[in-house]
């Protein structure tokens, strides 16, 4: 049953990783704390990403869904996961759109299965957009500020 | 003031050509309304009842002549020869056409402006003191700490689809000019007993349907933890903020569900892991930024001034503020003339201002969130000669804070919101008091008067505030009494059963009668509201 809920890897359009793409068992949040071998998780708005952190060991691939691209938990759960130091796939699935792609970047997705495939082009503007930044997020950029001041990150 | 290097230019150029591209997408058909709608509105696009509405911001209210000059250049190329001025602190034009917005923003980023995050449910241009760097009672200049915001929270990754919108204010003088307390969040800029500076927070305030009075979250937060603990605030909005339902996803209905201290207390809980991010800006940022503000090069002059004009003592009386340097005053140009609309201005208006800024006012111009404008650093000496070019521009109301200086929501005559109207029952309430003469007797009252519950014209901060509200299909007007933005901030209580146009302005009227009848002493009309309370009032218009 669970392994409906999951993107399968045939929808990602957008990949930002060399290894292996995960399979699309993704449980939810509440089945992968009660079971001990999942590898693959989905995160609903609602859902707090924290009660994930004990098991970011096993975790292979975090999806987090956007039902809207208007709701914007998301973007916290991502950031929280990345500052806890998860490095496996974070997949944003759902309504995203191109107008959102690149900060959710900046927020730790590296893998994008969007509802609707965007058009690559619009896409590649979209990822390239900021030249620079100003604020630390979870992407390891060195920011605006920390370029000014010539601190080296 | 504030000066773009080539990173702030870059962002905002950077954004416009952005936006070209999703305004191409949508007049090709790329992009629905649907799609549209929220990338428009992080650009300041709205859709009105009769064309686009474009709103730019005004960091912190501060521009200099050449930018005001653009801002003018902008009214008469792409609108119709004005724009209006809002309790915002920002600009916004009515008469907008979508395919001329790309080439406005191009136009607003060559003198470094946009209109970006100011609207959608993101953090909003960040408010501040009409008179920072100029006032006599502020600790320091607020606007350098508006500024480290203001790049923290221009295209902030987390934070650009929170439940609602967010308005931050920073402050830093015991004297509240800019609402503070009904700000999503509130900064005040202090000093502690080690005589260090630093911000008290206050989070959770707001007007609308549902008007609070934001609560002190934090007495002190040092200033190299400032950008780390506002994100901590914001990250538990964005978290738990509600988004079920649109009127109560402002961070105030979380805080008041969750009680100031849960709220408190998570936020202190994410400040102690965000303290282990580092997203602290380095410190050099802000010391980088703080020259900009630096005063400009102030001399000595006559401190006293020729009253032999009547005329030109009352302009001096009511429209000058107390300098830090006592050769000095901050100069407000009102925008309320008798019978016009509150904060409009022309494109040939804007310009003069620009050009008298240049002269008397070291090249600097705030926007107050009472829509009008002020030369911040005018030399006494040049004040008659300033008042005069005013007075001949029809920019001379000598109405500061007085019941013509109304603030007043652009109501149903342009938002696709309203109830009911809002300008025209100002044009007539300044009329009525001008011509009877008791705008004089009356003194310090703020009226302020909103179109719909949405209350941008903050009409339960007012003295006096008047509400449009829709009676089965009639425009009417609620009254209310006692509020106040200032430092002691309180909501006003409504009167009693609504009125007709006609109707509620004699029913303002009569609340002056009985001010006028009761007052004591130096009492301004809110102080002797709060001494004899309602009932007298309540009598007076239903009695
Ligand atoms: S208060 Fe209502 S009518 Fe007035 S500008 Fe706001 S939304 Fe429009």
């Amino acid at each position: 049953m669970d392994n409906a809920l999951g993107t399968s890897p045939d929808d990602v359009q957008f990949r930002f990783r060399d290894d292996e793409v995960a399979d699309h068992a993704a449980v939810t949040v509440d089945a992968c704390c009660d079971q001990t071998n999942a590898t693959a998780v989905r995160i609903e708005p609602g859902d707090d990403a924290r009660v994930l952190l004990p098991f970011l060991d096993r975790l292979a691939l975090v999806e987090i869904n956007f039902p809207s691209f208007g709701d914007g938990r998301g973007y916290s759960s991502a950031r929280i996961l990345r500052e806890a130091g998860f490095t496996g796939e974070l997949r944003a699935v759902g309504d995203v759109g191109v107008d959102q792609l690149s900060h959710m970047r900046r927020c730790g997705f590296d893998a994008f299965a969007p509802d609707k495939p965007l058009n690559e082009e619009d896409a590649a503007r979209a990822f390239a957009m900021w030249e620079n930044v100003y604020q630390r997020a979870v992407d390891g950029r060195r920011t605006i500020p920390q370029i000014r001041h010539g601190d080296r990150a | 003031m504030y000066k773009y290097d080539s990173y702030d230019q870059e962002m905002v150029d950077a954004r416009v050509e952005e936006f070209r591209d999703q305004a191409r997408r949508r007049l090709e058909g790329s992009l629905s309304e649907d799609e549209f709608k929220p990338l428009r509105l992080m650009n300041g696009l709205y859709l009105q009842l009769h064309a686009y509405m474009l709103r730019v911001a005004i960091p912190y209210g501060t521009l200099n002549s050449e930018q005001m000059t653009a801002l003018g250049d902008i009214a008469d190329k792409y609108d119709r020869g004005y724009g209006h001025f809002t309790t915002r602190q920002n600009l916004q034009y009515n008469w907008i056409k979508l395919e001329d917005t790309a080439d406005i923003l191009a136009d607003l980023a060559k003198v470094e402006m946009h209109a970006i995050q100011t609207s959608g449910n993101c953090i909003r241009n960040i408010s501040s003191d009409h008179f920072a760097g100029a006032a006599h009672d502020e600790l320091v200049d607020p606007r350098p700490y508006a500024e480290l915001m203001r790049q923290w929270s221009s295209f902030h990754p987390e934070f650009t689809y929170l439940p609602r919108k967010f308005k931050i204010c920073v402050i830093a003088s015991e004297k509240d000019r800019a609402a503070m307390r009904l700000h999503d969040i509130g900064v005040q800029i202090v000093k502690n007993e080690a005589g260090e500076l630093g911000a008290r927070f206050y989070a959770g305030g707001g007007m609308g349907r549902t008007p609070m009075i934001a609560p002190m979250i934090r007495d002190f937060v040092p200033l190299d933890q400032l950008i780390t603990y506002a994100e901590a605030c914001l990250r538990v909005y964005n978290r738990y903020g509600r988004r079920d339902n649109k009127y109560k996803a402002r961070i105030k209905i979380l805080v008041h569900e969750l009680g100031r201290d849960e709220y408190v207390r998570q936020v202190e809980e994410e400040f102690a892991h965000m303290l282990e991010q580092g997203v602290e800006p380095p410190r050099e940022e802000l010391e980088r930024i703080k020259p900009f503000f630096a005063d400009p090069a102030f001399e000595d002059g006559p401190k006293t001034l020729d009253r032999s004009d009547p005329d030109f003592a009352l302009w001096v009386d009511r429209n000058t503020n107390r300098h830090k340097h006592d050769s000095y005053v901050s100069a407000v140009i009102s925008l309320k003339p008798v019978g016009g609309i509150p904060g409009d201005a022309t494109g040939d208006q804007m310009r003069l201002m620009a050009r008298l800024a240049k002269q008397y006012s070291f090249d600097e111009l705030r926007i107050m969130h009472t829509q009008n404008v002020v030369l911040p650093h005018v030399k006494i000496s040049d004040l008659h000669a300033l008042w005069t070019e005013l007075e001949a521009a029809g920019l001379g109301s000598p109405n500061m804070d007085s019941i013509e200086d109304m603030i007043a929501c652009p109501g149903l005559d342009y938002c696709a919101l309203a109830n009911a109207r809002s300008i025209p029952l100002a044009q007539r309430i300044s009329e009525r008091f001008n011509a009877s003469g008791k705008t004089e007797k009356l003194g310090e009252l703020k009226l302020k008067i909103s179109g719909c519950i949405n209350a941008c014209g903050h009409h339960h901060a007012g003295h006096i505030g008047i509400l449009g509200v829709d009676k089965k299909g009639l425009e009417n007007y609620q009254l209310s009494l006692g509020g106040s933005e200032a430092e002691d901030t309180s909501l006003a209580k409504i009167t009693g059963p609504g009125f007709t146009e006609d109707g509620v302005i004699e029913a303002v009227d009569k609340v002056t009668d009985v001010y006028l009848a009761e007052r004591e002493g130096e009492e301004r009309f809110l102080d002797t509201y709060r001494r004899i309370g309602m009932a007298p009032f309540k009598e007076a218009l239903y009695g």
